[in-house]
């Protein structure tokens, strides 16, 4: 897999050093133990551990009612929360068969490529600080921030968002929201531009990523690759578009692919990714212009938590709240599966549900976990320095692997 | 440029040419302002850690801005994250790993109490295998509680007697953790 | 949208396999059916190879336990077309004594973990898994966290009084 020619041993009476990297060290960005046979500074083989931050995230989803899962989505991609919450809300609305405005598609498709930007500004500078550049780490860091920002306008929070509602968004957002997407529309381009300018074409830079970690379409999708990391093998598969959700259909963007799956093509493709976001978002906002004002949530009371300041004064109200908490919701006994293009991958949710108050079973699909079993093979026969930069490539996240 | 503000002394008696405090006063000053943490970041609160680290916050000015990989050399234990029954193990002895004095800060609602996993994997709040100095709340906790969080280690440290380690009542502590 | 539809992925299905694809149904446009663990991996086989079909991504496998059920211990399949853009969802049900079906991991690689997984948290014993350990729990662990039988919070928590939760 990798182009580093593998280190054939012959000398039976050479021993390997056996090296545990993890689960606690600095330079994985989480918890992952790979316990590495190690013949000098090459890899012969590896073995990954997982499951140190196990929360049982499925059994607890089966003992919560709807809305109570959305907070457990948070906490599984916390890089980007958004995305995981959408997604869930998307999955019980379709099951439910409830129709959203077009405004509420918008502004959730606002929310979600914000959150894919922050995403991706996290890999690709990780990317960079493990090549040893630590500037750009510190120049886009402060436009997470910024992104942090504008979600705390929105629902309150900064990483774990908790954001919308299963029928919507919990409240419109206002214009200080919309001035904050606004300007950092106009500035995010400046930093992202400077950027690459400091990384794509630097010398160290190629040589520590070009070439480095090759991964051949075939694997990729043998070993059930989706999302950024497939795309840089060059496979054009992007839920966003193979199965539009949230009207991204109305919107015109392009997928950006890579052609060798190297870890420069991933950076690369991430690149790329937030260049088509931010054309996403102002093609959104656009589009907001001709949209009815003030609608943020479909017309759906029997499954749309009513504002609190409602259940204390209005009869209707206080019902269905009261319905909704306590779980007397008509709701179909069947199964489904929704995907969404989550910051690192397909992110499905499979709901098999018994029309009680919490889903019989709900599984997520999560790209982290699938993405990274590839990690110990296609280690074997690499540099231990490039198995480092491989791992912040494949934009693990602790939370999302171990459920 | 912003003004350079200068640890203030500890209280003692100054005249010409002197200056005499206790030496307690004065070790825990330059302990509480040369902090090394060594994060133990497992989940959601290592990424408010991150932004905590950033620019924007810039953890770097409360004297701690080398952060130490190793426990060897960490002073502070900054437990950010579920610690999972898988991790338990892991976590003491990290712990056990550090030198005194040791403080440990838990940040974020699962190292403190198990947050919102109560759950047969996740172990419910830190203080159950080590012993805690300052927790604090959130899910996740904003950098700004992150670093009021440090403050308070850092009072706890300035404040601390150059005895305490060595009194029975800390080694009935260390005890009830089983930890010799 | 998918250049094959449901109807003709079921007839080709049925010619092939007969009366052994049972209960087809499509919640939400995704074609369902359910087989028997005898033939599961030829039809794994047969949607992955086919000239037409070519299901060549495994989205996932997981499992489900319904404890009221003869066959007890479901293990659920996505299998996805991606040059068709098909999807489709495989079922089979097990006993939960001792449940064994034949691994995907000699179709796709990536089957490992996903069927690592789902031993760890229903018990279901792949057979042929080149390595089949928990993946996710602690290794001294005896029970199968995921079946309805075995409760969401820890048993041995002494510190949560049942009282004060009104039970």
């Amino acid at each position: 897999m990798s182009n580093h020619p593998i280190y054939i041993d012959n000398d039976p009476q050479k021993a390997t050093t056996t090296l545990n990297l993890g689960p606690t060290h600095p330079a994985t960005h989480g918890v992952f133990q790979n316990i590495l046979e190690m013949d000098g500074e090459r890899i012969v083989s590896g073995v990954s551990t997982i499951g140190y931050i196990h929360r049982a995230f499925e059994k607890i989803a089966e003992h919560r009612p709807f809305y109570q899962i959305t907070p457990l989505t948070d906490r599984m991609n916390y890089c980007s929360s958004p995305i995981n919450n959408m997604g869930w809300h998307m999955t019980v609305e379709k099951l439910l068969g409830i129709k959203m405005p077009k405004r509420v598609d918008y502004l959730r498709i606002i929310v979600m490529e914000l959150s894919r930007i922050s995403d991706h500004i996290i890999c690709n500078t990780i990317i960079g600080q493990d090549t040893g550049a630590t500037t750009p780490f510190l120049y886009l860091f402060q436009y997470r921030e910024h992104i942090y920002e504008i979600y705390e306008e929105i629902c309150g929070a900064r990483l774990t968002t908790n954001i919308g509602r299963i029928g919507g968004f919990e409240r419109d957002f206002n214009d200080i929201a919309f001035a904050k997407i606004r300007k950092f529309l106009k500035e995010f381009p400046v930093a992202l531009a400077e950027f690459e300018k400091l990384l794509t074409r630097n010398r160290i830079f190629i040589d520590r990523t070009a070439n480095v970690a090759c991964v051949t379409p075939e694997d990729a999708l043998s070993y059930s690759w989706s999302g950024v990391l497939l795309r840089a093998t060059g496979v054009d598969y992007d839920v966003r578009v193979n199965e539009p959700y949230s009207s991204y259909e109305d919107f015109d963007f392009e997928i950006p692919v890579g052609t060798k799956g190297d870890i420069y093509d991933r950076f690369n493709v991430r690149n790329g990714e937030m260049w088509q976001s931010m054309r996403i978002i102002e093609q959104a906002l656009s589009k907001l212009e001709n949209e009815p004002k003030g609608v943020f949530h479909a017309d759906v009371p029997e499954f749309y938590l009513p504002p609190k300041e409602q259940v204390y004064n209005n009869m209707e109200a206080l019902i269905y709240h009261f319905k909704i908490v306590m779980g007397e919701i008509d709701t179909p006994k069947t199964e489904v599966y929704h995907c969404v293009e989550g910051g690192n991958g397909e992110l499905g949710f499979y709901l098999i549900n018994d029309g009680g108050r919490t889903p019989y079973r709900l599984h997520f699909r999560r790209p982290s976990f699938i993405n990274y079993q590839m990690y110990a093979p296609m280690s074997r026969g690499m540099l231990l320095s490039d198995a480092i930069i491989n791992m912040s490539s494949l934009n693990i996240i602790a939370g999302e692997l171990d459920a | 440029m912003s003004e350079v503000n200068i640890v203030e002394a500890p209280p003692g008696i100054e005249g010409s040419g002197f200056f005499a405090t206790s030496l307690d006063k004065v070790i825990g000053m330059a302990r509480a302002n040369s902090l090394w943490p060594l994060p133990f970041a497992t989940s959601c609160c290592g990424i408010e850690f991150m932004a905590t680290m950033g620019s924007h916050y810039d953890f770097a000015r409360f004297g701690a801005e080398r952060l130490s990989f190793s426990p060897r050399q960490a002073d502070l234990l900054m437990v950010m994250g579920t610690i999972a029954k898988k991790m338990e193990p892991v976590l003491k002895q990290i712990y056990l790993q550090m030198a005194e004095p040791r403080w440990v800060l838990s940040v974020g609602a699962c190292a403190c109490s198990g947050g919102i996993f109560d759950t047969y994997s996740v172990l419910q709040g830190i203080d159950e295998i080590i012993p805690v100095d300052v927790y604090v709340p959130g899910c996740p906790p904003r950098p700004e509680a992150i670093l009021d969080g440090v403050l308070k280690i850092q009072e706890l440290v300035k404040n601390e007697s150059g005895r305490r380690r060595n009194s029975p009542e800390y080694k009935q502590l260390l005890a009830k953790y089983g930890i010799q | 949208m998918s250049r094959i539809s449901n109807q003709v992925l079921l007839q080709k299905l049925s010619d092939r396999f007969g009366d052994q694809i049972t209960i087809p149904s499509e919640p939400f446009g995704l074609l369902t059916f359910e087989t028997n663990k005898e033939i599961i991996h030829d039809v794994l086989t047969f949607l992955r190879d086919d000239s037409e079909l070519k299901f060549n991504y495994l989205t996932d496998i997981t499992g489900v336990h319904f404890p009221e059920k003869d066959l007890s211990i479901g293990v659920v399949y996505h299998v996805h077309s991606l040059t068709n853009n098909l999807r489709v969802r495989i079922k089979v049900f097990l006993e939960a004594q001792n449940p064994q079906i034949p691994t995907a991991t000699t179709l796709w690689k990536g089957a490992n973990w996903m069927e690592r997984e789902t031993y760890d948290f229903f018990g279901i014993t792949f057979t042929g898994h080149p390595d089949l350990r928990r993946i996710l729990n602690v290794d001294d662990m005896t029970v199968f966290p995921m079946r309805k039988e075995y409760p969401l919070e820890d048993p041995n928590r002494v510190d949560k009084k049942d009282y004060f939760f009104g039970r």
